[in-house]
């Protein structure tokens, strides 16, 4: 017999007595609702606590205030979606004051090496967030793949106000997760750090050292 | 300290823990940190129905160990037709063969891995290390436990019994880093040195937070980064999980998340969550082509057999016992000698290595209790302390002992004390006189009593027992 | 661990007082002191005079069969259907807590768990079922409460002391630092485990006496033996009662029954 059928064998024919199904009470999750703005403010609160940084823009104004960041930054250049509007809009915008717009469409072990040294920002679109941890949701895709929003040391992230969720549970069921999951979802609620030094906290360990979110309301 | 797993003797806890006590750095490096863990997991549960969640966290851990068998074939079920290849260990040893000879059919020679405590129990570093095959730690915690040669002092937070002068020198010496007490300077410069790493690694190896068989869904927990580039950037990823891991519905993992992460670090949410349902579709763009999870049992299905032992298996990996036990906090992790320390280490062990080998852990504890105050899901520890302690010494006719190696601590001369307490305590007669005659008696006391004395003066019997002055007033 | 919503009983005309191996060969005169506040609330206290020891050494040993024989020889000291009374959080929490398991699947099971259900420890007893109003005839005082890890978590009573000790008008309770961290005591850990528990009470002796109150009070004899036994044999200025003889020597006009 194989591993897995002594496994489950053993399981199945445990010694001890019927095992009880509890019922599981998910009400402690509940938050009474909230209004857009009162979620964006919980969100800031939360992910600035853990060095996260949230611009407040309009859909007007974000590429303005998106240019001012990298320069601020040096960034060189910055790594944006081929397909997505994010990546429309930055190509259309014309501006003379916006880094140099990187696009990668091919598989990663041609870009990998480069993306690993030379590129110093990234961009991506969100599914939304969640207030009560200041988290962002990403569901990585062909157009806006996973090392895009780990790899550059500065992940920009765009957010848009009314995606906010108030919990997690809200998140998964309004937008019906179980019903299909992608290869990979992220919860992303700050920038990248580790408190494995005599936990003084240090950020950019692996990932990104800055997070930087546009909400746009 | 260092021990290299393959020759720590457990049974020798006694000399560690004096050895232990005895450290000034160690006390001070230890009570720190639990202090600040402890204060940051109180400040992250504030506003929160803590108890109907513990009693969520619970519930969920109990349906899942309920429906155990079922759930791990809807698991690989799932997981299988989204592309993950599920293979299933038997104990320890089986699980590193059937990793090498993953990492054989590739020709891998270099493995990269995020912080897997599953992969610390069975050894895998030294099993590929002994088959050709290098294995580099990329958490920054792992990764400087594993320049010292040692292992983890803490299931969370590997290296909390270094400091950072201690922590500089090993970098110093091991990687050629400035002599430097700037954290963010070493962190930087770890950084460096592993970037190249994940882009060279053949394999990437993980653990497993949460297994959630409704969709296929394979779920971790980190801050630093290190976990998601070791599942996307090298080729092909191995995720190694205890079978006992595995929950019945994606909402479950929410609540769980919330327990863990305020448990382990008192963190609302760690910076990443990160969920893997398959390896890469033809057209992404990253991700391994190739993705693993072997199902790891190694006594895990022993522990099943019980229902009062079962509830060992309800555990989340979390670290709070240990951050709140008193004991960890002055012995630190190394002093149990296992790969688990502190309160879960001590009722966890004994199934993985026998009770023979681990007859000190059940008895080193006062049975304080703030371990599972504190167990997001409410596993009675002391309880099951007890119990492992009955089994230690065949202690209970009516329910007979079965952990392997029970027994083993049974003593006869032990066995003859408690025999004879039992006499006189169950005779109402032999215990009046026999307390009586103590009391008379007393200043014959000896002053040395072992143990205690050494610390504390003896207990001074009374001139007249309570009894006997009840029955002066004629009560 | 503690029970989640507690039902105290009405006030009584009787109790059993179960006294306690410890209360009974070392600190006779708590037990005394906790009769006596008993009375003095009314009530008849009945001493069975059979009673030994609750079993709890050897079940916390791990040797079941011989604290299963103890145990159940107290099973037959409480006839009538009133509350048994305990000055103590640890014996109280392993006859209320672990007396049902011990007895499961045993002829004695019902029995033991209606004892179970009608175990109280002493001092929660006088403050949730007499409501005990008490009046402080001592002199100004200071003093810091020792509460044990069976009274905080097993019996769920740490506000209990420090509420009765409130009612006192001159005495001031003052705080230690880690209060709820364990004073090493644990039974047969202290001598299984010498040096870790001589770490433990030491840590604890230091944060007692860094309050300045120079005396504190338990409800437990066995805490009260391990960290009293500390401070005398390393000359630290830290005395120690059980909380019954402290109440009761506060309250009682003249010399009373005890030391």
């Amino acid at each position: 017999m194989n591993s897995r059928d002594t496994i489950l064998q053993r399981l199945r024919e445990r010694s001890g007595g019927k095992l009880n199904q509890p019922e599981c009470d998910f009400s402690v999750l509940e938050r009474p609702s909230s209004s857009v703005a009162e979620r964006v403010e919980q969100f800031q609160k939360i992910i600035e606590s853990v060095h996260g940084e949230v611009h407040r823009c309009t859909p007007e104004s974000w590429i303005a205030q998106l240019a001012g960041i990298l320069s601020s930054r040096g960034a060189r250049n910055l790594l944006i979606p081929a397909a997505h509007q994010i990546g429309q809009a930055l190509r259309d915008s014309g501006r003379d004051d916006l880094p140099e717009l990187l696009i990668y469409d091919e598989p990663v072990r041609s870009w990998q090496a480069h993306m690993f040294n030379e590129v110093d920002a990234s961009i991506t679109s969100t599914r939304g967030g969640i207030a009560e941890t200041g988290s962002l949701i990403l569901w990585p895709t062909p157009d806006e793949p996973r090392l895009m929003s780990l790899v550059p040391p500065i992940h920009v992230a765009v957010l848009e106000a009314s995606g906010l969720y108030t919990t997690f549970h809200e998140a998964m069921r309004v937008q019906n997760w179980k019903s299909g999951m992608p290869t990979n979802a992220l919860l992303i609620s700050g920038p990248s750090k580790t408190a494995d030094i005599e936990q003084t906290l240090a950020y950019g360990v692996h990932g990104p050292k800055e997070l930087i979110v546009l909400v746009i309301e | 300290m260092t021990q290299a797993p393959h020759h720590t003797d457990v049974r020798e806890f006694h000399p560690r823990a004096r050895a232990a006590i005895a450290d000034p750095k160690i006390r001070k490096n230890f009570r720190k940190a639990m202090d600040g863990l402890i204060t940051k997991r109180k400040d992250a549960f504030e506003g929160w129905d803590l108890e109907a969640l513990r009693d969520l966290g619970a519930n969920i851990r109990l349906r899942a160990l309920a429906n155990l068998p079922d759930l791990l074939e809807q698991l690989e079920k799932k997981l299988t037709e989204n592309g993950v290849k599920v293979h299933w260990a038997i104990d320890g040893d089986e699980a590193c063969r059937i990793i090498r000879d993953i990492c054989v059919a590739r020709n891998a020679k270099t493995v990269i891995k995020g912080k897997s405590m599953v992969t610390e129990e069975m050894e895998l570093n030294h099993y590929l290390d002994d088959h050709d095959i290098e294995a580099l730690e990329s958490d920054l915690g792992e990764y400087i436990v594993q320049l010292a040669g040692e292992t983890p002092s803490h299931i969370i937070m590997p290296a909390i019994h270094k400091n950072t002068g201690e922590i500089s020198e090993l970098m110093h010496e091991k990687t050629g880093t400035d002599l430097s007490s700037d954290v963010e300077y070493l962190t930087a410069s770890a950084r460096q040195q592993l970037r190249e790493k994940f882009m060279n690694a053949d394999v990437g190896v993980s653990g497993v937070n949460f297994a959630v068989a409704e969709t296929g869904t394979l779920c971790l927990v980190e801050n630093e980064g290190n976990g998601r580039m070791t599942t996307t950037v090298p080729p092909c990823h191995i995720a190694v999980t205890g079978i006992e891991k595995v929950v019945g519905n994606l909402e479950d993992v929410v609540p769980l998340l919330a327990l863990l992460t305020r448990s382990a670090t008192g963190q609302h949410i760690t910076t990443y969550f990160n969920m893997i349902s398959g390896p890469r579709k033809p057209e992404e763009l990253d991700g391994p082509e190739e993705v693993h999870l072997v199902l790891v049992d190694n006594g895990r299905s022993s522990i099943y057999q019980d229902d009062e032992l079962l509830d060992t298996l309800r555990c989340i990996r979390c670290g709070a016992c240990m951050n709140h036990c008193p004991v960890y906090t002055r012995v630190g992790g190394h002093t149990y000698g296992t790969t688990y320390p502190g309160p879960i280490g001590k009722i966890l062990m004994p199934h993985l290595i026998g009770l023979d080998e681990g007859r000190h852990l059940p008895t080193a504890s006062s049975l304080c209790g703030a371990c599972g105050e504190v167990c997001p899901v409410k596993i009675p520890i002391p309880d099951l302390l007890v119990r492992l302690r009955q089994e230690s010494v065949d202690g209970d006719k009516l329910n007979p002992a079965k952990v392997r190696g029970h027994g083993a601590k049974r003593g006869t001369l032990e066995a003859l004390v408690w025999r004879g307490w039992s006499w006189m305590h169950a005779r109402p007669g032999a215990y009046r006189l026999g307390t009586t005659v103590a009391s008379r008696l007393r200043r014959l006391q000896p002053g040395k009593l072992g143990g205690w004395t050494r610390y504390r003066t003896a207990p001074k019997l009374a001139a007249r027992t309570l009894h006997e002055r009840m029955k002066e007033r004629g009560q | 661990m503690a029970d989640p919503i507690k039902v105290y009983p009405p006030k009584p005309s009787h109790v059993y007082f179960y006294a306690t191996c410890l209360v009974d060969m070392f600190y006779p005169d708590a037990g005394m002191a906790g009769i006596q506040l008993l009375e003095r609330e009314g009530i008849r206290v009945i001493f069975p005079e059979d009673q030994t020891c609750c079993g709890q050494p050897a079940y916390t040993s791990g040797y079941h069969d011989e604290a299963r024989a103890v145990a159940r020889a107290q099973l037959d000291l409480f006839p009538e259907d009133w509350p048994i009374v305990v000055p103590s959080g640890s014996c109280g929490g392993m006859m209320r807590k672990h007396y049902p398991g011990l007895f499961r699947n045993t002829d004695q099971e019902t029995k033991a768990a209606g004892i179970a259900a009608r175990t109280w420890e002493l001092t929660d007893f006088l403050l949730n079922v007499c409501h005990i109003k008490l009046e402080d005839l001592g002199e100004p005082t200071n003093v810091a409460m020792h509460t044990s890890c069976s009274a905080r978590r097993e019996m769920g009573i740490a506000e209990v002391g420090p509420r009765l000790i409130g009612q006192l008008n001159n005495v001031n309770l003052v705080e230690q630092v880690r209060a709820e961290e364990c004073c090493g005591f644990g039974g047969t850990f202290a001598v299984r485990h010498p040096e870790i528990s001589g770490a433990m009470v030491s840590e604890k002796v230091d944060t007692l006496t860094d309050t300045g109150a120079g005396a504190f009070v338990t409800t437990d004899c066995g805490c009260l033996m391990n960290i009293a036994g500390f401070a005398e044999k390393n000359q630290k200025p830290l005395s120690g009662q059980h909380i019954l003889s402290f109440l009761w020597e506060r309250t009682n006009p003249g010399k009373g029954d005890n030391s």
